[in-house]
């Protein structure tokens, strides 16, 4: 049984989202920059150029790229000869996103449901994490991390159809979350769809979806299709950058597909704003 | 389209002749709020109390800024989704207010709240917190500390950089950007 002391996996979850603060993943920038180079209106060109601006300014003097520094979203992958040294892996991320959000001057975006209070000032606050976790072969754990927005959280749905609705009444739905969503979660955004699985297993799904670097094809070509697909559909709607109409609306579509009951379709749209702030580390 | 340069506060005359996707560069104080202040700011008018600031010709910015840096004025500050005050903000112009800056759509309430009382809705750029946090020379708390980001501000502007979305004349520039740009089937 490999052990990791308990301080390592504090200190790799702090650097990561100190990182993905102010430096905007490479995958993401080249999107951005692609989608520059084709948008066909002058006004969303000019958006996607203040987009890239900003995303040099944030790496050069350390700025978050966003105020929205997200709350801090995790999928940990804990292989079964591993052990932490000196308390719980729940623990050790939560204390790493503190640290993380204090030391690099982030917003704390957590607050109570109904008082709406953030429980200690803005500084230092951005707790629980959300964690989700599972158990694979190995002594490593691998985590990854991105800082989810409210703003495209906000416009994302799911909904259980019944399995006669196909590919064509997912595509429907798909673009009916997009169209109505318009320019609130800050577009050019990326797609992340759960299909299938039961319903919180959709929406899980979508969430990991959006983990996926934005250069890499779906492994199954029959979803690389779908994909494909739903990208020209959202691309149609002219919303364009920050809703100010134009050609590219999404930089990409990913699909994570589960099997699921013989009884329902479940369907998940998790929206990316424009700026997304992936990353993971192996201990 | 074209370009203008205003000072805070504004009236009227500044904002009747700016058109949908015109481009705005703001200068002068402007004041921060989001859904939480909104809420406190609107019901002192509906029990006749004093606000913290003055309304007449202001500009309401909504935004929670990152926390600043030591010697810095001001952390990154991007405009939050606007959609969120529109219950609010008829309220807000009917007593003076002008200006509102956020991002993405708002209700009919508002555009038509922007016809009656002179308002403009500017978008800026969501996501370009560290771009937009430059231009604010000068940031205060002046109501709510205890909302944290969501607080109330005072802050000062130099050339922020807004784009006219709703005029005074009903227009709305993301209906009319998506409806040159949408493909249909």
């Amino acid at each position: 049984m490999r052990e990791i002391e308990f301080d390592v996996v504090v200190k790799a979850v702090k650097d990561m989202i100190m990182h993905c603060g102010t430096d905007l993943p490479q995958d993401t920038y080249d999107a951005l920059e692609k989608a520059m180079e084709e948008e066909k209106s002058p006004v969303s060109k000019e958006v996607i150029r203040q987009l890239l601006e900003n995303a040099t300014i944030a790496k050069n003097e350390k700025r978050p790229l966003c105020q929205d520094t997200g709350l801090a979203v995790f999928f940990v992958n804990v292989g079964e000869e591993v052990r932490i040294n000196g308390g719980l892996l729940r623990d050790a991320i939560n204390k790493g996103t503190e640290q993380g959000y204090t030391e690099g001057f982030l917003r704390a975006s957590t607050c109570e449901p109904f008082s709406r209070l953030n429980l200690k000032d803005s500084v230092g606050y951005n707790l629980p994490a959300i964690i989700h976790f599972d158990i694979v072969k190995g002594d490593k754990i691998d985590i990854e991390y991105a800082a989810k927005g409210g703003g495209s959280e906000n416009v994302s749905r799911a909904r259980v159809f019944p399995p006669a609705a196909g590919k064509d009444g997912i595509v429907a739905y798909v673009k009916e979350v997009i169209s109505d969503a318009g320019g609130n979660p800050c577009p050019p955004i990326t797609v992340g769809v759960g299909i299938g699985g039961t319903f919180e297993k959709a929406v899980i799904s979508s969430k990991h979806a959006l983990f996926r670097d934005l250069e890499t094809e779906n492994a199954d070509p029959e979803m690389a299709e779908l994909e494909a697909r739903m990208l020209t559909e959202i691309n149609n709607l002219g919303i364009g950058a920050m809703g100010m109409g134009g050609t590219k609306t999404a930089l990409a579509v990913h699909i994570e597909a589960n099997p699921c009951h013989i009884a329902s379709l479940p369907v998940s749209v998790n929206v990316q704003c424009h700026s997304s702030r992936h990353t993971h580390i192996t201990i | 389209m074209a370009t203008y340069s205003l000072t805070t506060p504004l009236t009227s005359e500044d904002t009747k002749q700016l058109k949908a996707g015109d481009t705005v560069l703001l200068n002068g104080t402007i004041f921060t709020a989001r859904d939480a202040a909104h809420s406190r700011l609107v019901a002192l008018i509906e029990e006749g109390k004093e606000l913290p600031f003055d309304l007449e010709g202001s500009v309401i910015y909504f935004v929670g800024p990152t926390p600043p840096k030591p010697g810095d004025p001001i952390g990154s500050a991007g405009p939050t989704t606007s959609y969120r005050m529109d219950s609010f903000s008829p309220t807000m112009l009917k007593n003076g207010s002008k200006g509102m800056i956020g991002k993405g759509g708002r209700s009919q309430e508002v555009k038509e709240a922007c016809v009656a009382y002179d308002g403009i809705y500017f978008g800026a750029t969501g996501g370009a917190g560290a771009l937009l946090g430059k231009q604010i020379k000068s940031a205060e708390v002046i109501a709510y500390p205890e909302l944290g980001p969501e607080a109330v501000r005072k802050i000062t502007v130099e050339d922020f950089p807004v784009t006219v979305v709703n005029d005074t004349q009903g227009n709305d520039l993301y209906q009319m950007g998506r409806e040159q740009y949408e493909v249909k089937n």
